[in-house]
């Protein structure tokens, strides 16, 4: 290992050749300030395009000044991080990246947690003086994210997360020089190229470019109307990220004040998509063991490893960049469209009510989760069977618009019959619970027998691909987990090569699943955050009394009252669903 | 976008030249090149098949067109007018040359005539200084042109 000396702020530093001004500063406590740049540390993905020039230093004896991201250190450098001329410099930047930014601060949904907010408020720039045009473009029409373009300042990070993170492709830089815009191809609407709708782009944006298409102004709307049943279901990852919005520790779990907000806020019914998710493992769980004993029987015909479908980024990437292989995946559907479908059947009949005057709202840590609802195949004669989702953000907005005090809340608990769970559906919201907690279940249906321990500790962590053998009682079952849509890609480009050796596979289309999702409060890329709030998963987890699926009072009750048996005819019509090739096609 | 077939056999061609280039993303503008050849443009139909070809998203291929000139989105017309904005043909008063032909045909540069004529395109030195300014219509070229000769020149295509 090559070593260089420098100082920087006059203090020596010793760091290995390759490393930038950037990082050699930060191994000394100096925080240069950075817009364009993004460091997702586990994935080993660094965007750097040195285009903002905000984190610009001196370096002794070199003419211009460097930016710190992407000047690598030399032997002897001496930089100064904050002297007069780089502290003008960096104001001068941001008025020109201002000078082309709408002054919509007060009104734009990011106002607060913008990071060129932040940035101008440190830099205390109190005027523009450079007046000149102004960018503005169309708006994107999308079913989830919002697209305002002039708010963009080309830091690239979206692209980096959308071609590099997640190799889906869809943005790219467009154009030349004061037309150059991030796009998709020719320009479209978001939902007419092949966007997955992660929403790790809007995840990742410092701005108010990107953003969640904000479905909450409705919700209000059917709570005030007094002829419809408003019922709410909440997704496991949201109770693990809500509380980081009211200023509370990340991992800090918030299930009982978010339910209490959910029923001051007018819901009637408050559930929870938990529910929906051990019957998921019912219904999945039922399906890899048929085709696996079908496989065992020696039946050539059916398809291995059977793939996870609850996360609909994921279903969407592989309709598009794998149709050949749209029938390896399970046809379950996810927890939150499940949900909807028992809550118009079985529950509204419960209420003697009609179909179309109960209204499912999901809340979600997910965009794609709108696009999801708003599929046709998700619809009975036009009427959805999730009506709204929003994000875990949106609700965020909604607490606060009705000025609770989030943090004073009292503890509440879930409504029955939809409300129940166990804490195999609880870890749904991170990568590796979901096969966990088929795991579960598919091991004591298949063997017969109690699990012998419920931590499976060789399917957790952090890897973006991970793999493990499971003995089901002498019969061993090979197990892959890939979260990000771009390790999703290498082990189905296995499959399809004939190389794959797993039985089933999880995948998660956000780095570390649902609590990474594009819809829950903004992590500026610290990955921290994401660990702790895993970590409050699996201690939800850890203190609940059931935590099996099939243990699940309710949905046991469910299937001897209203579905019959998983994967019976019933089943079948509800809770599963078929996919759609929708790669492009090009006519000769 | 309207959806437009495209011609079986060029669309061979256009795969072989891709098959040739190690159907690899490092290779796109030469892919492009080869492609707005055989096509005279480049609509979204081929920009498609050369992202598919080339292993490269769509996306990508749509921001290279769109940052070179050099390519284009719209077809060329029957007789491709290109004037030279190079300095000698500049200062000769190629300006009010490409004036001319702009208000005689009633597009602006980089456009195409709605029966699909002429179309007008901008370009820096054709290595004819001498003659300049100059003006190529197809593989023609005009020297020492001057605004009142554009008439002539159009008549000559019509």
């Amino acid at each position: 290992m090559e070593i260089v000396q420098l100082s920087i702020d006059n203090k020596k530093v010793v760091v290995e050749k390759g490393t930038t001004i950037l990082e050699a500063a930060k191994n000394i406590g100096v925080d240069i300030p950075t817009l364009c740049h993004m460091k997702l540390h586990d994935m080993n993905i660094e965007n750097k395009p040195g285009g903002c020039r905000v984190c610009v230093v001196e370096v002794e004896g070199r003419r211009n000044l460097a930016p710190a991201c992407k000047t690598e250190c030399t032997e002897g450098m001496d930089i100064q991080t904050h002297s007069v001329r780089v502290v003008n410099a960096r104001r001068t930047v941001m008025e020109l990246i201002l000078s082309d930014h709408p002054f919509e601060c007060l009104v734009c949904a990011k106002s607060g947690d913008c990071e060129l907010q932040t940035m101008a408020q440190n830099l205390g720039i109190r005027e523009v003086r450079y007046q000149g045009e102004k960018n503005s473009y169309k708006s994107d029409e999308s079913p989830a994210i919002v697209r305002e373009m002039e708010k963009c300042i080309m830091c690239r990070r979206c692209e980096t997360a959308c071609n590099e993170v997640q190799t889906v492709g869809v943005l790219s830089a467009v154009n030349r020089g004061f037309e150059s815009v991030v796009a998709p191809a020719f320009e479209m609407d978001l939902d007419h190229s092949a966007c997955t709708f992660c929403g790790q782009c809007v995840a990742v944006c410092p701005t108010g470019a990107l953003t969640e298409r904000d479905s909450s102004a409705k919700v209000m709307d059917a709570i005030v109307d007094p002829k419809k049943t408003v019922i709410v279901q909440t997704a496991p990852a949201v109770r693990a990220a809500l509380g980081e919005e009211f200023g509370m520790e990340a991992g800090t779990l918030v299930t009982g004040k978010m339910v209490s907000a959910l029923r001051k806020l007018g819901f009637d019914h408050v559930f929870d998509t938990d529910f929906a998710a051990d019957l998921t493992i019912m219904e999945e769980g039922t399906e890899l063991l048929g085709r696996l004993g079908k496989h065992l029987a020696g039946d050539k015909d059916v398809k291995l490893p059977i793939l996870t479908s609850c996360c609909p980024g994921w279903v969407n990437f592989f309709e598009h960049q794998f149709p050949d292989m749209i029938d390896i995946p399970s046809t379950a559907k996810s927890p939150q469209q499940m949900f909807g479908a028992i809550a118009k059947t079985y529950f509204a009949d419960q209420l003697k009510q009609k179909r179309e005057d109960v209204v499912v709202v999901s809340v979600m840590p997910c965009l794609a989760k709108k696009y999801e609802c708003a599929r046709d195949e998700f619809k009975v004669d036009g009427d959805p069977d999730v009506n709204l989702s929003i994000s875990t953000r949106e609700l965020a907005q909604m607490i606060r618009n009705a000025n609770l005090n989030f943090e004073a809340l009292e503890e509440d608990d879930f409504d029955q019959p939809l409300g129940e769970s166990t804490g195999a559906a609880v870890i749904f919201g991170t990568t590796g619970g979901v096969i966990e907690a088929a795991v579960r279940t598919a091991y004591e249906v298949h063997t017969k027998k109690p699990l012998p321990k419920l931590d499976f500790e060789e399917l957790r962590g952090f890897e973006g691909i991970r793999s493990a053998t499971i003995d089901f009682d002498g019969l061993p079952i090979n197990i892959g987990i890939a979260h990000g849509l771009g390790n999703a890609r290498k082990l189905l480009e296995d499959i399809r090569a004939g190389k794959s050796q797993f039985h089933a596979i999880e995948i998660m289309a956000c780095p570390g699943g649902c609590i990474g999702g594009g819809g829950q409060p903004y992590h500026h890329g610290d990955v921290e955050v994401l660990k702790k709030r895993q970590h409050a998963i699996y201690e939800e987890d850890k203190g609940k009394v059931l935590r099996k699926s099939h243990e699940n009072p309710f949905v046991q009750k469910l299937y001897s009252e209203f579905l019959g048996e998983p994967c019976g005819h019933k089943s079948h019509e509800l809770l599963h669903t078929h996919y759609y090739d929708k790669k492009k096609k090009i006519e000769i | 976008m309207a959806d437009i077939k495209l011609p079986a056999g060029k669309v061979e061609e256009l795969k072989e030249v891709c098959k040739k280039l190690g159907n690899e993303g490092g290779e796109l503008i030469n892919a492009l090149h080869a492609a707005q050849e055989l096509f005279g443009y480049l609509p979204a139909e081929v920009q498609e098949l050369v992202a598919n070809e080339m292993n490269v998203s769509v996306a990508h291929v749509y921001g290279v067109v769109t940052f070179y000139s050099f390519f284009s989105m719209i077809p060329k017309g029957e007789h491709p007018i290109s004037i030279c904005m190079g300095t000698a043909c500049y200062v000769r008063g190629a300006e009010k040359v490409l004036d001319e032909f702009k208000r005689h045909l009633d597009v602006k540069v980089g456009e195409t005539t709605p029966d699909g004529k002429f179309s007008i395109s901008c370009l820096r030195c054709v290595g004819a200084c001498g003659l300049a300014p100059v003006v190529t219509v197809g593989d023609k070229v005009y020297g020492r042109v001057a605004a009142e000769d554009v008439k002539g020149i159009l008549e000559e295509y019509k």
